[in-house]
């Protein structure tokens, strides 16, 4: 309800980003029941213009393109999803623990991140991934590890600011231990920042995959993936054909909703967004 | 002029042991692998005879340390070993195509760099008109926007309706640099199009911010023109974080080339790099990898240091 009401005092590029979101999320969750066809089944000829049966046309196998968007929308969600959790969950614990604990343990992490941060991402995934080769769990927790370090950076200098108030010296004083600070005391006065940062977060890895897969080296065929279907049609273009363009405008559309929710969320926390990456 | 010297020293220290660090991570990261770099090539058919015979001349038989000084030796001598792929010499492959990285990457700062920062002090200059709010949508919206479907875009606009630019950008030894250019036309405008919004929000926030100091209400007061204002008194003081921001796309432009490189089969190096991973090419992507990273630390590195030495305030640091 708290929600509804804020929604309503919201700009209207917020709720322009909420739409784009909740329509990808549908797509996500009922994909069988949307699309026309399943997942891998051939229906027609290759690379097919719209026309009333395929609405965007067919892909490079003659697979139709609507149902493979929607599809890709659940599998390439997921997954980053599933990134961008995993990635909070460890670079929230360890920065929080850094700024509470400080001393060894702070200097510790803070240099190893600091060392993971000056190696480009995409290179040190890149490297990664042709040692233990590409598939979806490698690429999960490499992937999640990589950007954890940046959610370290911002909840430790979140959690530094926090950790110096009153109330957190009072339940130190009540003799509280390490995990109830954390998550008791200052988690949930770092909250709204860390929303927002983690829909900057989901973006980057969503972006990121997608960069990967186009690579051919994310997630695999013959499952739908957005990144990894502009990659097989991109011979298309050459053509005119514009079959590449639409799992390329579906990233496009999702990060832009995004990137709209979070800069909302940003201005509401009342913090300028960091210049970083 | 000691202290800064100092910083510089300092920090250029901590961009080598970075290095030192890294080279040491790539190395360590081929050890880790199940089994070793030989049984994983050969594959599981191999007899054990093969696969002693293939260690030999990988030298995996030798202490990792030695092996690590003497593959950080040969690197630093310019010798990169051999690629498994095709047997051939790693430094033949990688130094033609680290050109071509290096002319793409240049070639996109020459128009972006200079056009970043014009239409950041023209945002900054016209604050809330609707030229600032189109400039803080458009940089809004290039930063959500894939590298290949803005390089797809142009391709379909420029490429095959218009028919201006190749949509494959080769290029070779015979080239005039004329035809070069017109080559990468379209790798270039793209690279272009995703780097521009960082420098442009830079260029504008740090300027903003310059315009509220005093020194600046006081060129107001003498009656200076706004332009003037903002070309003579805020600009050179807003040159710090701007070299900054300007260095640190340099940096992502030598890496993020990899992926236009890819759209347009560009023969760069990040091509290359994309290839043997999927080809599981080791030592060449140790090799390709190694000189990214160093090319990343360094321009870093560069950026710091310019950013101490542009900065009066942090002169007088200690």
């Amino acid at each position: 309800m708290t929600f509804l009401r804020l929604l309503k005092k919201s700009p209207f590029s917020a709720r322009v980003g909420l739409g784009m979101i909740l329509l990808n999320i549908f797509a996500a969750v009922f994909a069988p029941y949307i699309a026309p066809h399943a997942e891998t089944e051939i229906v027609g000829d290759v690379w097919m213009t719209s026309g009333e049966d395929h609405v965007l046309g067919t892909d490079h196998l003659g697979r139709d393109m609507f149902t493979r968007l929607i599809y890709g929308a659940r599998n390439t969600i997921t997954i980053a999803m599933l990134i961008t959790l995993i990635s909070f969950t460890v670079g929230i614990i360890l920065g929080f623990l850094a700024a509470v604990l400080g001393g060894w343990a702070d200097q510790v992490f803070s240099r190893v991140v600091d060392i993971m941060m000056a190696f480009p991402t995409l290179i040190f995934a890149l490297m990664v991934l042709s040692v233990l080769g590409t598939s979806v769990p490698v690429l999960i927790v490499v992937i999640a590890l990589l950007d954890s370090t940046r959610v370290y950076r911002i909840s430790r200098a979140l959690a530094m600011d926090i950790e110096v108030m009153e109330f957190v010296e009072a339940a130190r004083l009540r003799g509280e231990g390490i995990w109830w600070i954390i998550t008791q005391e200052i988690l949930p006065n770092a909250m709204p920042p860390l929303i927002a940062e983690f829909g900057l977060r989901f973006c980057f890895v969503f972006l990121f995959i997608s960069a990967l897969s186009f690579l051919g080296l994310g997630i695999q065929p013959p499952t739908a993936d957005w990144g990894g279907m502009v990659r097989e049609n991109s011979g298309a273009i050459t053509f005119g054909i514009l079959t590449p363009l639409w799992p390329a405008a579906a990233i496009a559309f999702l990060t832009i909703g995004v990137n709209l929710m979070a800069d909302w969320f940003l201005q509401r926390s009342g913090r300028i967004r960091q210049e970083q990456e | 002029m000691n202290n800064i010297s100092s910083m510089i020293a300092k920090r250029m220290g901590l961009g080598f042991a970075t290095i030192i660090v890294i080279s040491v991570l790539i190395f360590l990261g081929v050890e880790a692998l199940p089994g070793d770099l030989a049984e994983a090539i050969l594959g599981q058919q191999a007899t054990p005879e093969t696969v002693e015979a293939f260690r030999k001349e990988l030298k995996l038989d030798l202490p990792p340390h030695v092996r690590y000084f003497s593959w950080l030796g040969d690197f630093l001598r310019g010798d990169f070993g051999n690629s498994l792929a095709n047997g051939r010499p790693i430094t033949g492959l990688i130094g033609w195509r680290l050109s071509n990285t290096l002319f793409l990457a240049a070639s996109t700062a020459v128009v972006a760099v200079p056009l970043a920062i014009l239409l950041g002090m023209l945002a900054a200059l016209y604050r809330d008109t609707w030229f600032d709010r189109l400039v803080s949508v458009s940089t809004l919206s290039a930063v959500s926007l894939p590298e290949f479907f803005v390089a797809y875009v142009l391709i379909a606009v420029l490429s095959v309706r218009l028919g201006l630019f190749p949509s494959i950008s080769s290029i070779s030894d015979e080239m005039s640099l004329g035809e070069k250019i017109h080559g990468i036309m379209l790798p270039c405008l793209t690279l272009t199009l995703v780097s521009l919004a960082h420098i442009m929000r830079m260029t504008r926030a740090t300027i903003i911010n310059v315009l509220n100091s005093p020194f600046i209400e006081m060129a107001r007061l003498k009656g200076i023109r706004q332009s003037r204002i903002i070309i003579r008194h805020a600009f050179p003081n807003a040159l710090s974080p701007i070299i900054n921001v300007v260095v640190l796309n340099l940096a992502y432009l030598v890496v993020g080339v990899v992926v236009v490189e890819v759209v347009f089969v560009y023969p760069g190096l990040g091509q290359l790099l994309v290839d043997s991973v999927s080809k599981r090419d080791i030592p060449v992507v140790q090799a390709s990898g190694l000189i990214f990273a160093c090319t990343y630390v360094f321009l870093n590195l560069l950026a710091d240091v310019l950013a101490i030495i542009a900065n009066p305030r942090l002169r007088s640091e200690t």
